[in-house]
C-alpha cells in the first residue's frame, strides 16, 4: 500500500532512442508538499526522467503513478508502460498524466504569437473549458505575485528571459497541476536574472507545491530541495536529504560530481 | 503604333481584369489554399497512407505543366464523360495548381516552427490537431507569407493561360481586339503593362501584411 500522501512514485521506467538506452530502471518517490531536486552529469538522462513524467517521452517500460489531488479529489493514476496497449489507449493513458503535472521548459517555450495573458489563459480557457472571466482574474493574480502585473499585453519578444521564465512558471501554475516540473529553469538566463527566478520557484516551495526540479545550481537545491537524487548513465547513484548528498556524497561517482562542479563555481 | 488605340481599348482590358482575371485570381487562390492546407497537414501525418498520397499529388501537381493540366480538365476530361464549362475548369486547375505549390510552402513553414512550440501545447494539454490550430499554424502563418505572395503573383500572371480555354479574361481580351485592329504590339504592351501594374499593387500589400503580422517579432 502507498501512503496516501504520496504525490509521485516512479517504478522501474526504462527508456531507449534507438541503441542508445537512456533510462534504466529509475524508481522516484516523492511525497505531497516537497521538492525533489534532480541532479546529474550531462547527458545523464534528467530531462528524459522528467519529460516522461508529462508525457513529452514515453517510457519503454515501467510505472508512473500519481497521487490523489489534494484540492481536485482526483483519485490516483497509475500508468504501467510495461502492459502494452493500443496506441488509441497509451495516447488516452498520457493525457491522463499529462493533466496532473505541469512543466516549466529551460528555454521557456512561452507561445511568441500570443501576449503575456493569452500565453497563461491558453490552457486553462481553450484545453480545460474553464469560464474565461475566472481564468483571466486568476491569471491577473499569478502576474502580480511573479512581479509582471504590467505585462499582462506585452509579446514575449519584449520581455527579457527571466521575465519569460515567469511567464512560464505562471503558464504552469495557471493549469492547476498537482505537480510541478521544472527543466534547469535558470541555465538560460543571464546570471543577473537567475535571483528573480528562483525566488518565484523557493516561495512556490515554501508554499507547498510538489515540485521536481532538474538544477545544476547546486546551491539552489541545497537550500530548496527536500531530497536530492544524483543520476548518472540512467540510473539513480544516489539519493537522500540535500544536506547529505550535497555535503557528504557516499557515492563515489557523486562526489567527483560535486566537487567538480564547486569547483567549476 | 496607334495610340489613340491604346486609350479605347484600355476600358475592355481593365474590365477583362476586373471580370476575368482578378476574380479567377482570387477563387483559384483561395480554394488553392484550402486544398493546400489539406495536403499539407496530411504530408505531415504520422499517418502513411495520408502522407503518401499527399506526397503523390504534389509530385504529379509539380511535376507536370499547368497548361498540360487545364488542357486535361477542359479538353480531356469531356472524353470521359465528363464536361466542365470554361469557368470551373479554370479554376479547378488554378486551385489545384496552386495547392500543390502551396501545400509545399505550408509544410516547410510548420516544420520551421521550433519542437519546444509543440511541446509547450501539449504540455498544457492540447491534442496535436488542438496545438497545430492554435500554436503552430499561425506561427507558420507568418513564415509562409513572402513565398504565398510570390505563388499569389505567379497565379494572376498564370490566369492568362485561361484564354486557351475560352474563359474571357483580360489576355483573351487584349488577343481579340488585337486580331481586330492588327495592332498586336501595342495591345500585348498594354496587358502586360496592366498585369505589370496589378503585380506592383500585390507586392506593396504583401509588404504591409508581412508587416502587420509581424508585430509580435523582434526587430
Ligand atoms: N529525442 C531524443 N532522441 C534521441 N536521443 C535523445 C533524445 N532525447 C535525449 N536523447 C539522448 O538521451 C541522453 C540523455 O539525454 P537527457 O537530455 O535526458 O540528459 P540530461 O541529463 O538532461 O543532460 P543535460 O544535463 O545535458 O541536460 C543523451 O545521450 C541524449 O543525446
Ligand atoms: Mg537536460
Amino acid at each position: 500500500m502507498l501512503p496516501t500522501d504520496f504525490a509521485l512514485q516512479v517504478r522501474g521506467v526504462t527508456k531507449s532512442f534507438g541503441a542508445n538506452t537512456v533510462l534504466r530502471g529509475i524508481d522516484l518517490d516523492v511525497p505531497r508538499g516537497k521538492v525533489v531536486a534532480l541532479i546529474g552529469p550531462s547527458g545523464s538522462g534528467k530531462t528524459t526522467m522528467l519529460r516522461s513524467l508529462n508525457g513529452l517521452e514515453i517510457p519503454d517500460a515501467g510505472s508512473v503513478t500519481v497521487g490523489a489531488g489534494a484540492t481536485s479529489g482526483l483519485p490516483a493514476l497509475s500508468v504501467d508502460f510495461s502492459t502494452p496497449v493500443s496506441k488509441k489507449a497509451r495516447a488516452e493513458q498520457i493525457s491522463l498524466l499529462r493533466d496532473r503535472s505541469a512543466m516549466v521548459f529551460q528555454q521557456y517555450n512561452l507561445f511568441p504569437h500570443m501576449t503575456v495573458l493569452q500565453n497563461v489563459i491558453e490552457g486553462p480557457v481553450q484545453v480545460q473549458k474553464r469560464p474565461r472571466e475566472e481564468v483571466i482574474a486568476e491569471a491577473e493574480a499569478l502576474l502580480a505575485r511573479v512581479g509582471l502585473a504590467d505585462k499582462r499585453d506585452s509579446y514575449p519578444f519584449e520581455l527579457s528571459g527571466g521575465q519569460q521564465q515567469r511567464v512560464g512558471i505562471v503558464r504552469a501554475l495557471a493549469l492547476k497541476p498537482q505537480l510541478l516540473l521544472f527543466d534547469e529553469p535558470t541555465s538560460s538566463l543571464d546570471p543577473e536574472l537567475v535571483d528573480d527566478v528562483l525566488a518565484v520557484i523557493k516561495e512556490l516551495a515554501e508554499e507547498g507545491w510538489t515540485m521536481v526540479i532538474v538544477t545544476h545550481e547546486l546551491a539552489f537545491a541545497r537550500q530548496m530541495a527536500d531530497e536530492v537524487v544524483f543520476m548518472d548513465g540512467g540510473v539513480v547513484v544516489e539519493r537522500g536529504p540535500a544536506s547529505q548528498v550535497l555535503r557528504k556524497p557516499q557515492e563515489e561517482r557523486t562526489q567527483a560530481f560535486v566537487r567538480r562542479l564547486l569547483h567549476e563555481l | 503604333m496607334d495610340f489613340s488605340l491604346f486609350w479605347s481599348s484600355l476600358g475592355p482590358l481593365l474590365l477583362g481584369a476586373i471580370k476575368g482575371t482578378i476574380p479567377l485570381t482570387l477563387a483559384s487562390f483561395a480554394l488553392g489554399l484550402m486544398i493546400a492546407l489539406v495536403i499539407a497537414v496530411m504530408r505531415i501525418s504520422p499517418n502513411k497512407l495520408a502522407s503518401a498520397v499527399a506526397r503523390v499529388y504534389i509530385s504529379v501537381i509539380r511535376g507536370t505543366p499547368l497548361l498540360v493540366q487545364l488542357f486535361v480538365i477542359f479538353y480531356g476530361l469531356p472524353a470521359v464523360g465528363v464536361k466542365i464549362d470554361p469557368w470551373p475548369s479554370a479554376i479547378i486547375a488554378f486551385s489545384l495548381n496552386v495547392g500543390g505549390y502551396a501545400a509545399e510552402i505550408i509544410r516547410a513553414a510548420i516544420l520551421s516552427v521550433p519542437r519546444g512550440q509543440w511541446e509547450a501545447g501539449h504540455m498544457i494539454g492540447m491534442s496535436r490537431n488542438q496545438a497545430l490550430v492554435r500554436i503552430i499554424l499561425p506561427q507558420a502563418a507568418r513564415v509562409s507569407v513572402p513565398p504565398l505572395s510570390n505563388t499569389f503573383i505567379s497565379l494572376v500572371k498564370d490566369t492568362s493561360l485561361a484564354s486557351l480555354i475560352l474563359v474571357t479574361e483580360m489576355f483573351r481580351v487584349a488577343q481579340q481586339v488585337a486580331a481586330f485592329s492588327q495592332e498586336f504590339m501595342l495591345l500585348y504592351l498594354e496587358a502586360a503593362l496592366i498585369y505589370w501594374v496589378i503585380c506592383l499593387i500585390l507586392s506593396t500589400a504583401q509588404t504591409s501584411l508581412e508587416k502587420r503580422l509581424d508585430r509580435y517579432v523582434a526587430h
